[in-house]
């Protein structure tokens, strides 16, 4: 397949997967009841209240109406106006975006730095305690409810050891970061502040690797059944008969392509770490996306909510595209095929 | 084989792996914990004693109390029945609809098996938390809308798995004499199509429970599946995150059901997948 042609089949089911999505909770969360203009104004409003607001958010108009001028806002990149905060959805996520995207790159991070070693040790000693105890955690790791896992390292690390912070992004006392990218790390750095770098990367920790946690485990898994795999290929026998050093024989020649399709899996958690980002900003008061939704469902804010599912959507359809393009490039043997 | 043979060299088979043995000795325990919840139960999960309030674990209340002085390990109790029972509830959910569209998909062929394939490709190309979120956000906050979003973003996997093996197995042979003998396409379904596919879609079923039951504990967690304060493990860590730091055992003990659940049932199912299909085996 080629790459212009994997293009325009993703963008596609893109438009595909918005037009689905915002149809069924559209049509969905009119069907229930819940009435966003009472959570607004309050039990002990009136009747006409009521019925002002509901005309001001376009809640009188029939359901269709409604829908066509959502998918009409989405054109021109408005997902209207949330109700909980009066602003417009768009605005909120992307204010609320940075410290999510910046969470969910330091856990990849991590996740990749500690799995991939971790794969490769367990494959070349296949069957040794290493390798049981690697598997073992991977089993673990996709059993761990991410929201316990954050009670119980903030319950350690900040209540009982006081060794790191268990809420926020920085020390709120220190002198503040202009914000210019919206990444604190970034930031810090271009206004010379060290100091509130270091603070911000202490923050990071424990965010960090509560949501790298499964993800260590389904990387090294990965790396160890296609390690595996690769090392029993002929190629490697043949490096092995050459003389090849141990540690080149494994990092140059079998790592490298062992670690093609650990791409994918890669790629296919950066959704997953969407997802798990809502527990674990709730947890450490992360003020990312995740822990906007979760006050926007608290408060049955639909713009809100509708906004960050195609906002994650959007996204997730668009970096599995560069995980495949990414794959395309770096396997040659399916370039050319299907 | 006969089939008591082939039970009886599956069995071996487990047998023969400790942690798919330690994964189904702690599926049985937690079974029988739920089953037997209100036997083995202390105190009546739902009563309240305001003499005994965030009191920590004693004797008298092992996993200790809640802030109304509920105990809670009865909550833990009776919320395996609760849990367990929404798991495999979501699991026969979404298998039974993914059997069905995915038989049909795949035996019917043409543009039926195109829409319903890009349908599910839809649905897949989403991070199934969130979706499962948005769905029972918009369908209204309570445990059985939570069940039918959980259910319903897992139901491609399983039309995915039945039509692929419906492709395979509409071409074979004994299916082909089927239908030269007029035999009705529901039948071919049900008598060739459907016990071919069983065993994956079970290994995959097994494997999916643990993963059910956490998804179902998140959305409690986050306030969209049950509501407190119904003795659920997610809503249970929901209202005793508050006192984390003091009454650590409020929230710890419910989270550590959800884990220790979720392990026996990944356990198991890891296990038997390599007994049942050792294609996948690595």
């Amino acid at each position: 397949m080629s790459i212009g042609n994997l293009v325009i089949r993703r963008l596609s089911l893109l438009v595909l997967v918005l037009f689905g999505v915002t149809l069924i909770t559209f049509a969905v969360s009119h069907l229930v009841p819940g009435d966003p203009a009472r959570m607004l104004v309050g039990q002990r409003a009136s009747e006409e209240t009521l019925a002002k607001i509901r005309e001001s958010l376009g809640l009188d108009l029939p359901l269709h109406i409604q829908y066509g001028r959502y998918m009409s806002g989405l054109l021109r990149l408005d997902l209207g106006t949330s109700i909980r905060t009066q602003r417009p959805v768009a605005e909120d996520l992307l204010t609320f975006f940075p410290a999510t995207l910046e969470l969910a790159l330091c856990s990849i991070v991590l996740a990749v730095a500690v799995g991939i070693p971790l794969g490769v040790w367990s494959a070349v000693r296949k069957d040794t305690a290493v390798d049981h105890i690697s598997r073992t955690y991977s089993v673990l790791g996709v059993s761990t409810p991410l929201f316990w896992l954050g009670l119980m390292a903030l319950l350690v690390f900040y209540g009982k050891l006081g060794w790191l912070p268990g809420s926020g992004r920085i020390n709120p006392f220190l002198a503040a970061v202009p914000r210019v990218t919206g990444f604190l790390l970034i930031d810090s750095l271009l206004s010379g502040n060290f100091a509130a770098f270091g603070d911000a990367l202490y923050h990071l920790i424990l965010p960090a690797f509560c949501l790298s946690f499964v993800h260590i485990g389904q990387f090294s898994r990965q790396v160890r059944s296609s390690m595996i795999e690769v090392l029993g290929q002929d190629y490697i026998r043949t490096a092995r008969a050459n003389g090849i050093r141990r540690r080149s024989l494994i990092y140059r020649h079998a790592l490298r392509n062992a670690l093609i399709p650990t791409v994918t899996v890669v790629g296919l958690s950066i959704g997953d770490l969407l997802g798990g980002a809502i527990m674990t900003e709730t947890i450490f008061a992360w003020p990312g996306m995740g822990s906007y939704v979760v006050d926007s469902i608290g408060f049955l804010d639909f713009p809100a909510i509708m906004g960050f599912t195609v906002f994650v959507a959007t996204g997730y359809v668009l970096i599995n595209l560069l995980v495949d393009i990414a794959y395309l490039l770096l396997d040659p043997q399916i370039r050319g095929v299907g | 084989m006969r089939r008591k043979e082939q039970l009886g060299y599956i069995w071996y088979l487990v047998r023969r792996n400790p942690l798919t043995l330690a994964g189904l000795l702690i599926v049985l325990v937690v079974a029988a914990i739920a089953l037997l919840a209100p036997m083995i139960s202390p105190y009546d999960p739902d009563m309240i004693d305001w003499t005994a309030r965030l009191e920590g674990p004693s004797r008298s209340h092992p996993f200790g109390t809640d802030e109304v002085g509920r105990d809670i390990m009865s909550r833990v109790f009776w919320g395996a029945r609760l849990s367990v029972g929404v798991g495999l509830m979501i699991v026969g959910i979404a298998v039974s609809a993914g059997v069905l569209i995915g038989s049909v998909a795949g035996f019917s062929g043409g543009i039926g098996d195109v829409v319903i394939m890009r349908l599910m490709d839809m649905v897949l190309a989403f991070p199934s938390l969130v979706l499962a979120m948005a769905l029972s956000a918009a369908l209204g906050p309570n445990l059985r809308n939570a069940m039918l979003a959980i259910a319903f973003v897992r139901v491609p996997v399983y039309v995915r798995l039945v039509r692929g093996q419906a492709l395979a197995v509409r071409e074979r042979e004994y299916v082909r004499a089927a239908r030269t003998f007029g035999a009705k396409a529901a039948w071919i379904v049900r008598r060739h199509i459907l016990p071919n596919t069983m065993t994956p879609v079970m290994v995959q079923a097994t494997l999916d429970i643990g993963g059910a039951i956490l998804t179902a504990a998140a959305l409690s967690f986050l306030g969209l599946g049950a509501q407190q304060p119904t003795a659920e493990w997610g809503a249970m860590v929901s209202a005793g995150r508050r006192f984390i730091l003091d009454q650590w055992w409020y929230a710890s003990f419910p989270g550590a059901a959800i884990f220790v659940t979720a392990i026996g049932f990944n356990l198991f199912g890891d296990g038997l997948r390599d007994v049942l299909d050792p294609r996948q085996r690595r």
